[in-house]
């Protein structure tokens, strides 16, 4: 079992124009025991966060590029310094892709191969139980969780994805073999200090069996729960 | 710019021609503007007459039938809003109501497949927002023409594009449908939308403008030259044969969507809708300000001061029957009191949502239009608003004795096991029995986080209440085949699946809702086609003690003489008191029984089987027996609630063959099985006479109505026995599940590998 601050934890999410699963995922953070606070896209304020998820759905309805706009929010300029000093981030599905937009993470997410946004309950293995967000799971261990994207082929150069490789930042593969055309089958990635986490496929859409294909997704937001010496 | 065309240069300028054929007027209808207005239109009122007139807008051919849903209610409590307003409110409990409506895109969806279905979805999703209710969940009824004709290729992979970008886009999970293949959709596809709403009883809005000085607000998108006759030219007239461009000619009159301006619009009407500060709402769908403005204003019996001035365009260009006229997406009308203006206006800016006051309420019982300061519109509302009554000719044609003396009887039918697994491989891998993951999964099904069943379920569940586990089930269903033989019984079969496929999900059916496809209303047999099939669900309703609470009619589905089959595609909803209860429609654990309820005899007329084995279409679909149906609902409903079914799955086209090729493949979760995992085979006798004195042919494909597939729980069986027996539904053991075949004693079995390789390549091989 894991350990738990006896203070429940306050996990900001933040609500872009165009943010679809902010609910889900706030769900899901209360769901694990933390206290899930809403923040504002307008609003230059974290409110004294101790971690914050970037949710999925479209962010400005994906103009331009998605999360290119996103990136130049607001709050975004709150929370960049804040990454690179330290705050535990997640970024599912359109989250990551404003993470790599703002640089917090490399590469990039493109469109599917095939050019249809795919709805699927996928196998991944993670690969890297280090992290702030993946610190409950097993290493190697299989869970399933929910893809549904249109723009999830990871890119990157080859450099980049040799270092990703060799420094153990890919957190997560697809284990049956990429839907969507990710390079080197990544369905997600850490920053070097594993604090900043970004994940294509739906960890919040995976906490009940009711509306979900099960629980796995649950140590996502168990894991940061746990004190960080522990990770 | 030329001057408009203003109330006074109409008083001065009597004999002035005007284009009222051009914008679908008859000549009749042209004489009756002039003579309620005294006076000849000016432009911009002839725009909203030819508008808000057209059979689209106006129901002027359907509504003398229309009138039976009514005149046959059943006596309910469940009504908080019924037909009339934007949708109809049905009372699930607990405080909780829920609004649902489907609506036809067809013929936009057809000349500009991705962005007709877009804002298809777009405008249904609007009507919800309309009536107070947060949407939660969407639906697509789909009809296109053979799977492998080179125009499906062009039509469906848009249409899908289109519902997955704007739906997804949108935030809404997708939560099933139809999809269904038929060379008589070729010329002219069906995309019917539907959409689900969850509101507090309080929250319920109407779409009525009174209060004099309170002010009138348009919000969303700025006003485009997108969309301009749409409700007129496009959707209410039939599509020429052969008039070479036809059809791209009317590509303006398509609208563009913008998803994320929907998105916004939800949530600015939510929190204005919290802050009190609305008087009165109506989307802007069809015929755009001109509906909005006049129905507005009818419906609160007041009149309305508007300045096209104040309207924020993005072409600079529009004249006033244009701005009039339009049908750009993502826009709303509200009235509010002065009071509330600037906290309403406020919370449009926070959502980044562009608000204009562009009039106001007036006791002057007119609506009256100023352009530049000029009157360009002054009419009494009602008038446009109301449109004519048609009492069409209708006459059953004679063609349609010589369909039914085709019977099926005579087509060969398989008599070994090699024969039937045959038949049963063909039509699961046909694209209409195939799987239908290609068109699903591009889908967003999960997205709020209470989907608690999807495609390729009996119905769509979601969950309403986390604390209550409150939930609601939602099926649609509609077979052309059986309607053509026979719209009164066809529209009844349609019925009843719906209200079967929702009870098979565990939820007890409360109210229906209809989108009715038909050819032209001018040809007297799809005038006959259609008096039968409203006459057909009026009484359907009415036996199964569900109201109809709202509905659409399309006409027009056809090119040149040739209407597509009469296709009434009909929703129930039903409510889950614990949705935890909820019965999904595969296999899931081993060893557990399986039995048939409902008696099956021999009916094949425009059956699954004799379509895709024998291309025939003839003689008479199956019995309807609607109390048979109820009694059936009710051991589904009590099954679930008593937790003595694991799941179950209704029999409809392909019989029991294909239900339970569907049940080895679906699983017991909410999703379809992963391909990754294989799937639950089962060992299945099928029954020797006595029981019905039915072959196996019989047993296996007859489409007999009023049928489920149960599967019990371990150590139930008895207690599930009494169940039937208290309600006479008569119960079949056939089996157990479990294996890695699907294996029908003594006459074949097939590996749930080959069955699922048949079922799930037809539609990636065809659409890729």
């Amino acid at each position: 079992m894991l350990s738990r601050t006896p203070l429940t934890l306050k996990v900001g999410i933040v609500t872009f124009p165009g943010s679809l699963d902010d609910a889900d995922a706030s769900r899901a953070v209360a769901r694990a025991g933390g206290t899930p606070i809403p923040l504002w896209h307008g609003d230059r304020d974290l409110r004294g966060v101790d971690a914050v998820i970037l949710p999925g759905g479209f962010s400005y309805g994906d103009y331009l590029r998605c999360g290119a706009i996103a990136r130049f929010a607001p709050v975004m300029a709150e929370l960049i310094p804040a990454a690179d000093a330290g705050l535990p981030v997640l970024g599912i599905c359109n989250g990551f892709q404003v993470l790599c937009e703002a640089h917090l993470l490399p590469g990039a997410l493109t469109r599917n191969t095939g050019l249809h946004f795919v709805n699927r309950d996928v196998r991944i293995r993670i690969e890297n139980s280090q992290t702030r967000w993946t610190s409950g799971y097993a290493p190697g261990e299989v869970i399933t969780v929910v893809l549904k994207s249109g723009v999830g082929a990871y890119v990157a150069d080859e450099r980049t994805l040799a270092d990703l490789d060799a420094s153990g930042l890919v957190v997560a593969r697809y284990a049956d073999g990429s839907p969507n055309g990710s390079a080197g089958d990544i369905a997600g990635l850490a920053s070097a200090d594993g604090n900043v986490v970004g994940l294509m496929p739906h960890p919040e859409h995976a906490i009940d069996p009711l509306t979900g294909p099960g629980t796995d997704g649950l140590n996502f937001f168990a894991s940061i729960l746990t004190p960080a010496a522990a990770a | 710019m030329s001057r408009p065309d203003t109330v006074a240069h109409a008083e001065a300028t009597p004999g002035r021609g005007q284009p009222h054929a051009a914008l679908g007027l008859t000549d009749a209808e042209y004489a009756s503007i002039v003579t309620q207005l005294g006076r000849r239109p000016t432009d911009s009122e002839l725009a909203i007459y030819s508008v808000m007139w057209s059979e689209h807008c106006s129901y002027k051919s359907s509504r003398v039938h229309l009138r039976q849903f009514a005149e046959k209610a059943p006596p309910t409590t469940a009504l908080l809003a019924g037909i009339g307003d934007n949708a109809g409110v049905v009372d699930v409990g607990q405080g909780y109501a829920v609004t649902f409506k489907i609506e036809s895109h067809n013929h936009p969806s057809y000349v500009e497949p991705f962005q007709g279905a877009a804002t298809g979805v777009g405008g249904i999703v609007r009507d919800i927002l309309a009536m107070g209710a947060r949407p939660v969940a969407v639906m697509d009824a789909l009809r296109f023409g053979p799977a492998d004709a080179p125009d499906t290729r062009r039509v469906l992979p848009g249409v899908v594009g289109g519902i997955s970008f704007y739906g997804n886009c949108l935030g809404l999970p997708n939560i099933g449908g139809e999809l269904v293949f038929d060379p008589c959709y070729s010329g002219n596809p069906l995309v019917n939308a539907l959409c689900l709403g969850v509101m507090r009883h309080a929250d319920l809005k109407l779409a009525q403008a009174s209060g004099p000085g309170n002010k009138v607000v348009l919000f969303g998108s700025p006003t485009g030259p997108d969309g301009i006759g749409g409700a007129s030219v496009l959707a209410s007239a039939s599509f020429g044969v052969g008039d070479a461009g036809g059809e791209r000619a009317k590509r303006p009159s398509v609208q563009v969507g913008d998803p994320f301006m929907e998105k916004l619009l939800i949530e600015c009407c939510l929190e204005l809708y919290a802050a009190g500060v609305v008087a009165a709402i109506q989307d802007l769908g069809a015929a755009g300000i001109a509906c909005a403005t006049t129905e507005l204003a009818a419906a609160g019996q007041a009149g309305m001061a508007v300045s096209l001035d104040e309207v924020p365009l993005r072409d600079r260009g529009l004249t006033p029957p244009e701005v009039l006229m339009s049908e750009s997406q993502e826009r709303m009308m509200a009235v509010t009191e002065p009071g509330d203006l600037d906290q309403f206006l406020k919370i449009c800016a926070k959502w980044d949502v562009p608000a204009t006051v562009i009039g106001e309420v007036t006791p002057t019982g007119r609506l009256e239009v100023t352009w530049h300061g000029d009157l360009v519109v002054d009419i009494p509302p009602a008038t446009a608003a109301d449109g004519p009554l048609y009492e069409r000719p209708l006459r059953r044609p004679a063609s349609q004795d010589l369909l039914r003396e085709d019977d099926p009887a005579s087509l060969p039918r398989p008599g070994t096991g090699e024969e039937l697994r045959a038949d049963l491989l063909a039509i699961a891998g046909s694209a209409a029995g195939a799987d239908k993951a290609w068109v699903t999964e591009q889908y967003d099904r999960d997205v709020r986080g209470n989907t608690v069943l999807g495609a390729p379920h009996d119905a769509g569940v979601l969950r309403v209440d986390e604390e209550s586990s409150l939930g609601i089930a939602i099926a649609t269903d509609g077979n052309g085949r059986y309607c053509l033989l026979d719209p009164y019984s066809g529209t009844q079969l349609a019925l009843a699946e719906a209200y079967r496929n929702v009870a098979a999900s565990g939820g007890r059916p409360l109210a229906v809702t209809n989108c009715l496809n038909f050819g032209s209303p001018e040809d007297p047999a799809v005038m006959w086609q259609f008096a039968e099939s409203v006459r057909g669900l009026a009484d359907g309703c009415l036996a199964l003690g569900i109201p109809v609470t709202g509905g659409n009619v399309s006409f027009y589905n056809q090119t040149g003489a040739e209407a597509i089959q009469p296709t009434p595609v009909v929703g129930v909803l039903g409510v889950l008191d614990d949705v935890r209860r909820r019965l999904p429609s595969g296999f899931g654990a081993e060893g557990e029984s399986i039995a048939l309820l409902g008696d099956t005899a021999g009916e094949f007329g425009g059956s699954l089987w004799a379509h895709v084995v024998h291309g025939h279409l003839g003689g008479r679909p199956p019995a309807v027996d609607l109390m048979a149906e109820q009694r059936l609902a009710a051991v589904l409903t009590a099954g679930a609630d008593a937790g003595v079914l694991s799941a179950a799955h209704d029999l409809s086209d392909g019989g029991l063959a294909l239900a339970l090729a569907e049940c080895c493949l679906t699983g017991g979760n909410r999703a379809a099985q992963p391909a990754t995992e294989g799937g639950t085979g089962c060992v299945v006798t099928v029954p020797a006479e006595p029981a019905g004195a039915a072959d196996p042919f019989t047993w296996l494909f007859s489409e007999s109505a009023g049928r489920a597939i149960v599967v019990l729980r371990p150590g139930a069986e008895a207690e599930f026995a009494a169940l039937c027996a208290e309600h006479g539904v008569p119960a079949t053991t056939l089996g157990v599940t479990g294996g890695q075949s699907l294996e029908l004693t003594g006459l074949f079995a097939i590996p749930v590998a080959e069955l699922s390789a048949v079922h799930r390549r037809t539609l990636p091989a065809l659409f890729g």
